[in-house]
């Protein structure tokens, strides 16, 4: 989101704190549209949830709790090793900074495969994908499958900006690798953070509403 | 006039600092985007402008005079998908919001030029899916894709033109947010939010709507993509989906979206009549936050679109109640700009009569949105031309009046030129005749029973829909005229010089056309903006 290059004043901005406040800004701005987004499927989900409730939970008991939490416990740490490259890019550390960037891209990636193939190849080969391979009968049968819509549309969406998110890490940490960050200059990495909290942020409403409704510990 | 404008000491000007092909493609200028886009929604606005004369010509006779019925409704589909995702959301914002924003808040760009320019691309990309689309056999769902019309039934392109639209948003979302920064953070030394011109008002309330609106229609078109690519049922009834939810997310950004058209030429109206009155503008206040409301009650009116669709009455009762609401701020505007005119030194240049022309039409517009909104009329009224000529009073006498306007009275800056004002005065005179011909009739028809999208019509409704017919093609000749003449007056036009209006704002104190960084000295403001009369802004 941040123009201009790293460290350097743009030709249009007074200042480097016009030029961060102006990228603090327009990824705010950004995010609100991805809340904006999410909303709109959160919304259609809550409409077929309320029509199709034992349908919804029958779907949900097809999922795994166990991988779900693993994977919110990825996620959750990832933060953590985020904001700690935040925290040493503005202080200027830069093997830190490459370390803990290292580490929020394997605890993406971890998450990201967890999800592809212990998540959604095992729904898919157990009948579990509608419109492709759906074989789950019985009498709620219709709801599940539109759990089951909005399961694989939100996840998704979900792990779609967890793979933007890891791509754009792997840029940056060769960005820090040839020492273009200094403790001014580190707008990239610092709205790489909002971006990468606001990803975990989702999934944090994603796995209550998608692996924990009609409770079935 | 301004003692500080001078001509430009070096000659250079953003126009003429580096020619060649690469040097507009690659530019990260704003002016020069502005430009980009001006050329390519003349284009979408053509294509849209053909498939309305076929229309036009179509219904001349009441067994349809030239289109097959499945080609008549592809026709009206292409025109509705160009004419408001192609043209009217991008125009004024993407030309005028563009060029002045930076200049008219003292800065030298938008706070995020390569994102402007990203935005320029994904517009064409958008445009390339479109006119895919349309070459490849066209789309028959009309401009608002109602499942399950549209994931079930229709024939054709569907998912590109969706897609298209679909990409369409993110440039418009990349502009809106591009703006709001650019007001937020760049604003000159001075420059007050109650010293800002109403046109950064009225941009910065449609970039909030663009913002926030535009990624549900891009939810709603994902999942139509979904549903049609693997044949699950989100909004199809016969796999227990719910084809209502998809009017409710479409409408949920294209209530909202009909201001992104509109707020944008009431921003240009608030410039263009206190200029020419030369007199500051009546209730500075009230113009401002009345942009403010009109965006944020605009998300809250979308259900007037499904009155007959199904929805719960309670909702219905809200949504009208609602309705009648947004239409309050729009009227304030509207009284607004007729007390600047009263006992104003009004000069009628052609900005002038488009700006007269928008209030009027727009009035027309706003009030017979009223008995749209009012429940019990609109059961008659619904899908029917009723429908058509209102929202065309909106768009067309409205907004597109105001982007001409604003066209008009910025010409000069932009290219430097003069164009014959007695053309263009004689320009907008075709227009506004052309225009009421065109639609009059076309709410006579609509009361009288005749529906929207229908290939064919009963006999008795011909005379009114010839004189619809004749009155587009005089409305057709009206936008042919400036295309002319304005494009003659860049090679053969005399120099503007920096103020040919007379006008305040910083735009105006800079040389026309500007330099690339818009200032030589970045400005410094100490006086509130429409000073005329007193003394006039100026630049320290
Ligand atoms: C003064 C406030 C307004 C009110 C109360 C209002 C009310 C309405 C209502 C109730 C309808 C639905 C009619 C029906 O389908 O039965 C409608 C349709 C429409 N309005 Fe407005 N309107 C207003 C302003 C605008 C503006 C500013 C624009 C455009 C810039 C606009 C564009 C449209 C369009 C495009 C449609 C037709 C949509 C379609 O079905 O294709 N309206 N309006
Ligand atoms: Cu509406």
């Amino acid at each position: 989101m941040s123009d201009g290059r790293a460290g350097a004043l743009a030709h249009h901005f007074e200042d480097l704190d016009q030029q961060h406040e102006a990228s603090s800004l327009g990824m705010w701005l950004f995010l609100a549209t991805e809340v904006m987004f999410f909303g709109g499927v959160f919304a259609a989900y809550t409409v077929y949830r309320g029509m199709y409730l034992p349908g919804f939970e029958a779907g949900s008991h097809h999922l795994s709790i166990k991988l779900g939490a693993f994977n919110t416990v990825v996620l959750l740490c990832s933060s953590l090793t985020m904001a700690l490259a935040v925290r040493a890019a503005t202080l200027g550390k830069r093997r830190h900074l490459i370390t803990f960037l290292a580490l929020t891209l394997a605890l993406g990636l971890t998450f990201v495969g967890v999800k592809l193939v212990f998540e959604w190849y095992h729904d898919y080969e157990t009948g579990l994908a509608p419109g492709i391979n759906w074989a789950l009968a019985g009498p709620h049968s219709r709801g599940a499958e539109l759990f089951f819509v909005f399961y694989f549309t939100l996840t998704g969406i979900h792990a779609l900006h967890m793979v933007i998110g890891i791509g754009i890490l792997a840029v940056l940490i060769g960005m820090a690798a040839r020492g273009r960050f200094t403790p001014e200059g580190s707008n990239a990495i610092e709205m790489t953070g909002l971006y990468w909290h606001f990803v975990d942020i989702i999934w944090i409403f994603l796995f209550p509403l998608l692996y924990l409704i009609g409770a079935h510990y | 006039m301004t003692a500080t404008a001078t001509e430009n000491s070096t000659g250079v000007n953003y126009l003429n600092v580096q020619y060649g092909i690469r040097s507009w493609l690659l530019t990260t200028d704003h002016k020069r985007i502005a430009l980009l886009y001006l050329a390519s929604i003349t284009f979408f606005f053509l294509i849209g402008g053909i498939s309305a004369v076929l229309i036009r010509i179509h219904l001349i006779e009441p067994q349809g005079a030239l289109l097959q019925p499945a080609t008549y409704n592809k026709m009206f589909s292409m025109h509705g998908i160009v004419m408001i995702f192609f043209f009217l959301i991008p125009s004024i914002p993407a030309t005028m919001g563009n060029f002045l924003i930076p200049m008219m808040v003292g800065a030298r760009d938008l706070a995020f030029p390569r994102i402007n320019l990203l935005s320029w691309y994904i517009y064409v990309v958008a445009g390339l899916f479109t006119v895919y689309a349309l070459i490849a056999g066209g789309v028959d769902t009309g401009w608002t894709f109602y499942t399950p019309l549209s994931t079930t039934y229709a024939n054709g392109q569907v998912m590109a033109a969706a897609l298209g639209v679909f990409i369409a948003g993110f440039s418009s979302i990349l502009t809106g947010l591009n703006f709001i920064v650019t007001i937020h953070k760049m604003r000159a030394p001075g420059l007050t939010w109650s010293r800002l011109p109403l046109f950064v008002w009225a941009m910065y309330a449609t970039s909030v709507i663009q913002v926030l609106g535009t990624p549900v229609v891009a939810v709603a078109i994902v999942l139509v993509g979904l549903e049609r690519m693997f044949q699950v049922g989100v909004f199809d009834p016969a796999l227990g989906g719910d084809p209502i939810l998809f009017q409710h997310l479409f409408w949920f950004y294209s209530h909202p979206a009909v201001y992104i058209m509109i707020l944008p030429s009431m921003g240009v109206v608030s410039e263009l009549v206190t200029c020419f009155s030369k007199k500051r503008i009546f209730g500075y206040h009230f113009i401002a936050y009345s942009s403010l409301a009109i965006a944020a009650i605009s998300f809250l009116v979308w259900g007037h679109h499904m009155y007959v669709s199904g929805q719960s009455v309670y909702a219905s009762l809200v949504f009208s109640a609602l309705s009648f609401a947004v239409a309050i701020p729009s009227a304030i505007k509207v009284f607004n700009w007729t007390a600047t005119l009263y006992k104003g030194s009004v000069s009628y240049d052609s900005p002038m009569i488009y700006a007269l022309g928008f209030i009027g039409l727009f009035t027309m517009g706003g009030l017979t949105g009223m008995f749209l909104a009012s429940l019990a009329t609109d059961i008659h009224l619904h899908d029917t031309y009723f429908v058509i000529a209102h929202f065309h009073y909106i768009m067309v006498g409205g907004a597109l009046m105001g982007y001409l306007g604003g066209l008009h009275f910025w010409w000069p800056k932009i290219t430097g030129r003069l164009y014959p004002d007695a053309w263009a005065r004689f320009a907008a005179l075709v227009i506004f005749i052309g225009f009421n011909l065109t639609f009059f009739p076309q709410f006579v028809v609509g009361y009288l029973g005749m529906p929207r999208r229908y290939a064919v019509y009963p006999e008795e409704f011909q005379v009114l829909n010839i004189m619809s017919s004749a009155g587009a093609s005089i409305l057709g000749v009206g936008y042919v005229i400036p295309l002319i003449y304005l494009i003659w007056s860049m090679r053969y036009g005399p120099a503007a010089g920096p103020n040919p209006w007379g006008a305040t704002g910083l735009e105006w104190q800079t040389p026309s056309p500007p330099p690339t960084e818009n200032f030589e000295q970045l400005p410094v403001v100490t006086e509130d903006a429409y000073e005329y009369g007193s003394k006039e802004a100026h630049v320290v």
